[in-house]
Order: C-alpha cells, then structure tokens, then sequence
C-alpha cells in the first residue's frame, strides 16, 4: 500500500486494518516517521523516538500474530511533551528543563503503551502550557498546516497543545495527547479542523503531568474524527491512587455511544456567548449547528449563564496564582538548568530568570502578586468565590433538564504567527473566551470542525457536558460531524 | 488597583526571579493591563459565596502510614545540574 494511504488512515481504520493484517505496524509506523522527517518545517516534534517507535510497533506486531492485540495495538501516536515519558527528554516547552529525563512514566501515557499504542515522539507547545498559539515554546513557535486560501502566510495551530493539533492535522500521527487548562485542547483542534476533548475535571490521571495550574489541568487526546477521539478517550481515562483527584468510577467505551440517538435531548444556547462585536461568521456558524441538532431531534432552550463574562478575567488570577505556586519547583537543583550565583539566593533568581520565557515570568509574577499578603483577599479569594458563582450557574442550567450546551469555540479562526499579544496579552488571552469557563467549572467539553471561514479556514463548536457524560458529547460531537462539511485537510506543502 | 515599579521589584525578589533595570518599566505596564482586565471582579457581589476548594466533589483519600516508596537514589538524584554521593549540591548556606 502506498505511504500516502496509510498516512490518511483513520486511528479506527488502521486498527481494524492491522487486525485484519492488511499490513504490519511496522509498514504503519515507518510511515508516520517519514511523514515526520517531511515536516520538520512545522515544527510541531520537539523530540523524535524513531527507534523507541520501531521497537514497539515490532512488537505490537508480534502481539498481533499471537491475537493478543490491545486495544491501540500498533496506533502511532504522538505525546505532548507536557507528559513525562521514561528514558525521553520531557520539555515542557521551557529551558528551564533542558536536559530533564524522567525516570518514570505519566500515568495516562502509559496506559496507551498498556494497549498497544506506538509512541512517534514529544510534541511542541507553548512554554509549560502557558499560551493559546504555541508561540511561547522554547522550541520555537509550530507552524499550522493550514494556510488561509490564496495565501503563503504561517498560521499558528493555537496552543498550547499546538504541536499536538499540527500534527494530527498534518497526518504525521492517528492521533495525540494534549492538555488543556483554559482551552489548550479544544483551541488548537478548532484551529486545525481536528476534534478533542477536555474530560471532567478528576476522569484522567494528572500524575507524571508537568502541573501548571492543578485545579485546572486535565489530560485529553486530539485526533481526526470523534471517533478516533472516543477511541483513544478510553484508554487515558480511568483511576489512580497517585492523583488525589482523579475519580475512581467505570470507564465507559466512549466509542459505543457515537450513532446513540439524540432525539428529545435539550440542548442549551447560552445567550451571555453572544459576545458584542461577534463575528458574524461565528455567529452563522454557531447557528448552523443548532440547526443540525435540531434536525437530528434535539430541543433548542435559551440559558442563561450569568456569570460568564468573569470568568476569563477570573482565571488570569487563579491559574497564575497556582502557577506560582507550582513552578516554585524549579530551583536549578534538583532537575534543569542552573546558573551560578554567588550565593543560594542569588542562583534560585539567575536560574529562573534564564530558564523561564517572558509569558512564564509574566504569570508567576502576577500569581505571586495576588497570593501575596495584603491582596490574597481581594484578588484570589474573591476569584475562587467568583468560580464558585460560574460552577452554580452550569448546575442551574443542567438541574433545570439541559443535557449539553452548545457554543462556538472560539472566537475567530486562526491568526498568523506574530500577529497577537506582543504588545497586550490580554489580547491573546481572550481567544479562551468560550472555553475557559468549562475549567474554571470541571466540565467536559468537546470542540468539532463545524466549516470554514471565508479564507478557508477552520472552525470549531464547542459542546459542553453534565460532569462524567462525555458519552454524551461524543453521540452529540457524531451528529454535527455527520452534518457538517467534511473536512478536507490540507495538502502537504511542507514537504 | 496597579502596581508601581518598587512592588515590581518587591514581587520579582518574592518569585526569586532576577530582573534587570531594562525589564521593569515593561513588566510594570504588562502586569498592570492583566491588573485593569480583572479590576470588575471588585463589583461581583459575592456576599455569602463560598470559595471553592474543590472542583469536584471528593473526599481526599487516605492511605495506610507504611513506607511505600524509597530507595532509588540514583533516580531521584540522576537529572540534578550538580550532586556528589547522592546529595544534591549547593552553593554554601552556612557560614
């Protein structure tokens, strides 16, 4: 079978395939490391594994042969390199670990080893997770496969997991793992014409995660279809006595809810997203996907969500303030860089100042600012009574019968590389606009490709869940999949 | 509210983050935009609101108080910029 084949397989096509033994995971895997080497312009691999990746597609392989395939036997698979991955040089995205090799293996990704999945490499994203267009990587930025129609001009991905999205989109991988703590999974998939999904708040395991805002934080993959989502969903959910807060509940197979009919669900369209100065594209976008769930049998309901519009500023007080807290680990003595310093005191400052980027910098700054005595009160403790406020304003609408909610997922399509925040963050943090209140509140949500913008690019809805029923956003995320144009991916041109 | 350059500083020195002379007027302007986006999180009415402390409802697990981990010097120590013998070195603290 030609190269150009197995690269545009489906995660669920090449599974059933490789059972059916119409090639090996080896030819699979070779594939996809040649897809990689092609793309190098993108930028989305800080690290490849190619032998670590043939090894364990050799032995998928032999699994394989005996029938005692797992359930991502032989899937290629890329991993944020927020996750840490035994004997593997894990980033973050900052200098401040240069060098840094985990001794140990994240909880989630070694479940996808557990069954059977190829590891291909560590993916770029913004410095510790901190950015919505994998710009503040110290790796540099990743380029989008996209491009606007007619035009040669570098798109990001979105971010964080921006390295994740290229990728999937790219084809360069079945699918990714990503992270998202205000956004950075279902961002960068609405941006690349990919699907992810944020699961509930405690559903994956944060354990061997570099942590950047832990109340927020959550493991989800990124691939090309809701299916594939579903898929690899399955196999990084679940338990463990190592995260305090992950959940000890049932793992559902997400895959068997998609094609589960939608007929008589209520599905609410909050009318505080109705943002001023929305872009009408948006908005005939967003209303395009009522109009698809409506069609397939679901009820339309007005909500409203009357908090919504604290919650973005809400989170630039509590995901810094834990950030700060977080990143007091890195210290130049037990792991990354370290400059010298003519005492301890001096080496801690010249270390940090060196080893982390300017929107790291920025965000401890502004965490140690609001933590610190005199303004805990005014500016933490009244955020976290403000997320409180956003949480109750889910529970009213989902109490009051509402099944899922549907919003746009962000704001516009994707800009161009350099294009926002270098002069105001502010102006790049508002791309987590729709998405950010769902962390703040623990809820599951879903982005899909719902069509293109008027230069061709993609777009994405959002749909956000009761806590623990992905199923239903998979079943959900299925029907405007079916409905809405098929996404055709670019073309490589970075070969 | 806002901050002036000497609470940049003050906050710079709490986050153990050298900064230079150049870095302070930028970080000043920077911190107080984030600042002024979240000053109307003053007017929410929060009289009465519990601050949340746990996104999920849970009750922290407890584990029997045995020793269930240790003797992997090498793994914790093996990533250090600078250890000797299985410490972790750094510059003198005492005099």
């Amino acid at each position: 079978m030609a190269k150009l084949d197995l690269n545009n397989l489906t995660l669920a096509g090449a599974r059933d395939a490789l059972r059916n033994k119409d090639y090996s995971a080896l030819e699979l895997t070779d594939a996809h490391l040649a897809a990689m080497e092609q793309a190098r312009a993108l930028n989305a691999f800080i690290v490849e594994t190619p032998d670590q990746a043939r090894a364990m597609a050799k032995a998928s392989d032999e699994r394989l042969a005996r029938g005692e395939a797992g359930p991502l036997e032989g899937i290629p698979l890329g991993i944020k390199d927020l996750y840490c991955t035994k004997g593997v040089a894990t980033s973050a995205g900052s200098h401040i670990l240069k060098g840094f090799v985990p001794q140990y293996e994240s909880t989630v990704s070694s479940q996808l080893w557990r069954d059977g999945a190829v590891m291909l490499g560590k993916l770029n994203l913004d410095e510790f997770a901190m950015g919505s267009s994998n710009e503040t990587s110290f790796h540099g930025p990743v380029t989008s496969p996209w491009r606007k129609r007619g035009s040669n001009v570098a798109l990001v991905p979105g971010g964080s997991s921006g390295g994740s999205a290229a990728a999937v989109a790219a084809r360069l991988c079945l699918g990714a793992t990503a992270t998202d703590t205000g956004g950075s999974i279902r961002q960068p998939a609405a941006f690349t014409g990919t699907v992810g999904i944020k699961p509930t708040y405690g559903r994956c395991s944060r354990w061997g995660i570099v942590a950047f805002a832990s109340s927020l934080d959550q493991a989800g993959p990124i691939a090309r279809n809701v299916r594939d989502t579903a898929i690899l969903m399955r196999a990084m959910a679940g338990f463990d006595p190592k995260d305090s807060t992950c959940v000890d509940r049932p793992v559902p197979d997400y895959e068997a809810a998609l094609g589960r009919s939608i007929t008589g669900m209520s599905i609410g369209i909050p009318k505080e997203y109705r943002l001023d100065g929305m872009s009408p594209e948006i908005e005939a976008l967003w209303q395009q996907g009522i109009a698809w769930l409506r069609a397939a049998g679901a009820k339309i309901v007005e909500i409203s969500l009357p908090h919504t519009a604290h919650a973005l500023p809400a989170y630039y007080i509590v995901a810094p303030a834990e950030a700060s807290s977080n990143l007091a680990r890195y210290d130049g003595v037990r792991y990354g860089l370290r400059e010298q310093g003519r005492d301890i005191t001096d080496m801690y400052e010249k270390t940090r100042a060196a080893g982390f980027g300017k929107e790291v910098r920025r965000r401890i700054m502004i965490g140690t600012y609001v933590l610190s005595a005199g303004y805990y009160d005014a500016y933490y403790l009244r955020a976290q009574k403000i997320r409180t406020l956003i949480k109750r304003d889910f529970e009213q609408a989902f109490g009051a019968g509402v099944d899922a909610i549907l919003t746009p997922a962000t704001p516009s399509a994707a800009f161009g590389i350099g294009e926002k925040g270098a002069a105001d963050p502010i102006e790049m943090y508002l791309n987590d606009v729709f998405t950010v209140t769902v962390n703040m509140a623990g809820l599951p949500g879903l982005a899909v490709p719902a069509g293109l913008s008027a230069e061709g690019l993609p777009l994405g809805l959002q749909l956000i869940g009761r806590p623990f029923e992905e199923e239903t956003l998979f079943a959900l995320g299925k029907v405007i999949e079916d409905a809405a144009p098929k996404v055709v991916l670019p073309d490589p041109w970075w070969d | 509210m806002s901050v002036d350059q000497a609470t940049v500083r003050r906050i710079a020195q709490l986050a153990r983050l050298s900064l230079s002379e150049a870095d302070v007027a930028p970080l000043q302007s920077e911190l107080n935009a984030i600042l002024k986006f979240v000053e109307a999180l003053g007017n929410v009415d929060v009289d009465g609101v519990e601050p949340m402390t746990s996104v999920m409802p849970m009750k922290l697990r407890l584990r029997a108080d045995v020793v269930n981990d240790g003797e992997n010097v090498t793994a914790v120590t093996i990533n250090a910029p600078m250890s000797e013998d299985g410490f972790f070195l750094v510059p003198k603290v005492v005099e």
